[in-house]
C-alpha cells in the first residue's frame, strides 16, 4: 500500500490513519479502530466504543431488582448466566440469604455449561478471524446441543433469565425436546438425533460431557500443532505478568501470562470449593498460550460438569429458598388464596426491598472477572448498579497489545481477546 | 460447622487486614459495610499518595485496579411513595416532590474503586468524595494502576467528574458529540434528543424527546426492622 508515495507530493509524510470497523466482521461486533500505521506496521490503536451503549446500569435503576435479571443476558450475549449470576450474588449478599444446596450446584453447572458455550463461540470465532474455517464449523454444530440445554431449562436459547436471588427460576426438567421427522429430515435422520434425548435433562447433559473431550482433541488437532495457526498466535500480543496485573485483565488472559488466579479457586462461590479441576496458566503470555488456556478450560469444564450432574441426580430437593420476601408465590396457592394473590401482585409490581448498604460479587465469567457493585438506600429498586465487564479492561489494553503489530495481527489481538460489545459497551 | 469456621477465619483475615490498613496507610477511615466486604474512605487531596501505599506496602501489595464507578448521590433515600401515610387528597399513595433535592449538595458525587490484592487473596473498596459538587474533581490513578485509564474515562463521560492528570480524558461511551453527563440523577432516563432520518436534508438529525417519562414502578422504601443495620450488624463502626 505504501509503495505508491514515490511521486506524491506528500511523499515525505510516512504515518496513515487507517479506520477499522465498526462494520468489520473481525470487529466482534461494533468496534471502531482508528489506526495509525507506518505501512503495515502499527504504531496507534484508538478504540472507539460505545456503539451498543444502551445505559443498562441506568436502566436497572428505574426497575425492581428482579426485572435486571434479563439485561444482564444481554451485557456478555455469550456468557449469559455467568453475567446473571455475578447479579444475584450481589443482591443476595445486600438480603443476607443463600440459596438452597441443590441451585447452588445447578449454577455451577449452567456456569460451567455457559464457559463451554463461550470458549466454543470464541474458538470459532478467532480461528474463523485468522484463517481456519472449519474450526468454525465443528464448534457451532457443539454449541447447538447446549442451547438446546438452554432452552429447555428457561424456554430461550440465549437470554435465558434463569437464576433468581434465592435460587434458580425452576428445577431442571424431566425430559429434553425431541426431533420430529419432517419433508427435510427422514425418521432414521431422526432417530439419531433424538438418542441422547430420551432420558432427563441430566442424562442429556452427561451423554454431552461424556462425547466433549474427543470433539476438544478434534479441534486440538486441526489449531494446536498448525503450523499456520502457530506462525499467527506465538509471540503475538506478548503480554507480562506484571503488565497483565496494571492493566486489570483477569480470566484467561491473566492466566495466559502466567498467574495463577481463578476466583473459583480463589475466591470460591456457590459450591465450587467441593468441585474437582485443576487451572491451566500460561507461561509466554501470547496469543497462543490464551488459545491453550482456553482450550484446556473446556476439559476442566466439562469435568466439573459431569461433578454436577452425579450430585444433581442423587439429590433432589428445593431450588429456590423458602422466603416470602424474594420467591413469589406459588400458581396454585394464588388461585385459592386472598393473599397470596395480593402478594403476588405486590411482588412483581414493587417487588421487595434491599437493606441500605453497598457491595461488590465477582464472578468468574468465561471472559475473566465479572463483577456487580451494588448500591441499595432500602428501596424496591438499585441506586446503583455498575457493572465490572472484563473485556472493558481487556479493550483498554488493545493499543499496547498491537503497538509495533502488523495490521494482521490486530484482528488476531481482538480474538484473543475474545471481546464482546454487549459488556464491553453495557 | 465446617463451613462456619471457614468464615471465621477469613472474618478474622480482613479484620486483620483492616488493621494494617489503619497502621500503615494515613488519610483513611473505615467505612461501614457488610460482613463480606472491606470498605475505606480516602481523604480527597490524599487519594494518590493512599494508592500508593495500599499498592506497594508488602502487607498489602493491591496490585489490580478492578473497577471504577462513579456514584450520585443526589437522590440517595427520597422515595416516590409513601408507606406509613397517605397525601391529603385522593387515595394515591404517591408522594408529590415538594422540595427537588439541590444539586450543588455537598457530598453529591463519589468514585468508588475495587482493588484486589492477588498476593494477598484479599479486596478491598476503596471510596472518595469529590471535595466539590459544582466541579467535582478528583486525582488520576492512571500513573498508579493503568487500567484506570478507560475506567476514569468512563465515570468522566456518565458523571462528569473530572480526573486531574488524566493523560486523555475523552468521553468513551456516548455518542459523538453528545451533550450532558447521562448517568447522572438529574439526567432524565429518556434522555433529552432523539434522532431520526430527515428525507429532506438527508441525513440524520437531531430534535428534543417526545417520548414524555413516566415512573413504571415507583421507588419505595420500607422501613424493614429486620433489615435495620443497627439492629442486624451492631458491632459495625458507625
Amino acid at each position: 500500500m505504501a509503495q505508491s508515495t514515490h511521486d506524491h507530493p506528500l511523499a515525505e509524510i510516512r504515518n496513515y490513519t487507517m479506520n477499522f470497523g465498526p462494520q468489520h466482521p473481525s470487529a466482534h461486533g461494533v468496534l471502531r479502530l482508528v489506526l495509525e500505521m507506518d505501512g503495515e506496521v502499527i504504531q496507534k490503536a484508538d478504540p472507539h466504543i460505545g456503539l451498543l451503549h444502551r445505559a443498562t446500569e441506568k436502566l436497572a435503576e428505574s426497575k425492581p431488582f428482579n426485572q435486571s435479571i434479563g439485561y444482564m443476558d444481554r451485557l456478555d450475549y455469550v456468557s449469559m448466566m455467568c453475567n446473571e449470576h455475578a447479579y444475584v450474588l450481589a443482591i443476595e449478599k445486600l438480603l443476607g440469604i443463600k440459596p438452597p444446596e441443590r441451585a447452588q450446584y445447578i449454577r455451577v453447572l449452567f456456569d460451567e455449561i455457559t464457559r463451554v458455550l463461550n470458549h466454543l463461540m470464541w474458538l470459532g470465532a478467532h480461528a474463523l478471524d485468522i484463517g481456519a474455517m472449519t474450526v468454525f464449523l465443528l464448534c457451532f454444530k457443539e454449541r447447538e446441543e447446549l442451547m438446546d440445554v438452554y432452552e429447555a431449562v428457561s424456554g430461550t436459547r440465549m437470554h435465558a433469565t434463569y437464576y433468581r436471588p434465592g435460587g434458580v427460576y425452576r428445577d431442571l426438567p424431566q425430559s429434553m425436546p425431541k426431533y420430529q421427522p419432517s419433508k427435510w429430515r427422514s425418521r432414521k435422520e431422526v432417530d439419531r438425533l433424538n438418542e441422547t434425548r430420551s432420558g432427563s435433562m441430566l442424562d442429556f447433559i452427561d451423554a454431552f460431557a461424556a462425547r466433549f473431550p474427543a470433539s476438544i482433541a478434534d479441534y486440538e488437532t486441526l489449531l494446536t500443532d498448525n503450523r499456520i495457526w502457530k506462525q499467527r498466535t506465538v509471540n503475538i500480543g506478548v503480554v507480562p505478568p506484571e503488565r497483565a496485573l496494571q492493566l486489570g485483565f483477569s480470566g484467561p488472559m491473566l492466566r495466559g501470562s502466567g498467574v495463577v488466579w481463578d476466583l473459583r479457586k480463589k475466591q470460591p462461590y456457590e459450591v465450587y470449593d467441593r468441585m474437582d479441576f485443576d487451572i491451566p496458566v500460561g507461561t509466554n503470555g501470547d496469543c497462543y498460550d490464551r488459545y491453550l488456556v482456553r482450550v484446556e478450560e473446556l476439559r476442566q469444564s466439562t469435568r466439573i460438569i459431569r461433578q454436577c450432574v452425579e450430585w444433581l441426580r442423587h439429590n433432589p430437593g428445593p431450588v429456590m429458598i423458602d422466603d416470602r420476601k424474594v420467591r413469589p408465590p406459588s400458581r396454585e396457592h394464588m388461585k385459592g388464596d386472598m393473599e397470596s394473590l395480593i402478594h403476588h401482585f405486590k411482588f412483581f409490581t414493587e417487588g421487595y426491598e434491599v437493606p441500605a448498604g453497598e457491595t461488590y460479587a465477582a464472578v468468574e465469567a468465561p471472559k475473566g472477572e465479572f463483577g456487580i457493585y451494588l448500591v441499595s438506600d432500602g428501596a424496591n429498586k438499585p441506586y446503583r448498579l455498575k457493572c465490572r465487564a472484563p473485556g472493558f479492561a481487556h479493550l483498554a489494553a488493545l493499543e499496547e497489545m498491537v503497538r509495533g503489530h502488523m495490521l494482521a495481527d490486530v484482528v488476531a489481538v481482538i480474538g484473543t481477546q475474545d471481546i464482546v460489545f454487549g459488556e464491553v459497551d453495557r | 460447622m465446617e463451613q462456619s469456621t471457614e468464615q471465621a477465619a477469613a472474618g478474622n483475615a480482613r479484620e486483620a487486614l483492616a488493621r494494617t490498613i489503619e497502621a500503615r496507610v494515613s488519610g483513611v477511615r473505615r467505612l461501614p459495610s457488610l460482613q463480606q466486604d472491606l470498605a475505606f474512605e480516602a481523604e480527597a487531596d490524599r487519594l494518590l499518595e493512599v494508592c500508593r501505599a495500599l499498592r506497594d506496602t508488602p502487607e498489602l501489595r493491591f496490585e489490580e485496579l478492578m473497577d471504577v464507578a462513579g456514584v450520585d448521590y443526589l437522590h440517595h433515600g427520597r422515595e416516590e411513595w409513601l408507606t406509613s401515610g397517605a397525601t391529603r387528597s385522593g387515595f394515591s399513595r404517591g408522594r408529590e416532590v415538594n422540595a427537588p433535592p439541590d444539586p450543588d449538595m455537598p457530598g453529591r458525587f463519589a468514585v468508588v474503586y475495587q482493588l484486589l490484592s492477588i498476593t494477598h487473596n484479599a479486596r478491598l473498596r476503596l471510596r472518595v468524595i469529590c471535595p466539590q459538587t459544582s466541579e467535582p474533581v478528583v486525582d488520576s490513578l492512571v500513573e498508579v494502576w493503568s487500567s484506570a485509564n478507560w475506567f476514569e474515562r468512563e465515570t468522566f463521560d456518565l458523571f462528569g467528574i473530572v480526573f486531574r492528570g488524566h493523560p486523555d480524558l475523552r468521553r468513551i461511551l456516548t455518542d459523538y458529540g453528545f451533550i450532558g453527563h447521562p448517568f447522572r440523577k438529574d439526567f432524565p432516563l429518556i434522555g433529552n434528543v432523539e434522532t431520526r432520518y430527515d428525507p429532506e436534508k438527508k441525513r440524520v438529525v437531531y430534535e428534543p424527546v417526545s417520548i414524555v417519562p413516566r415512573v413504571l414502578a415507583p421507588k419505595v422504601i420500607r422501613h424493614d426492622n429486620r433489615y435495620e443495620p443497627a439492629l442486624k450488624a451492631p458491632e459495625l463502626p458507625r
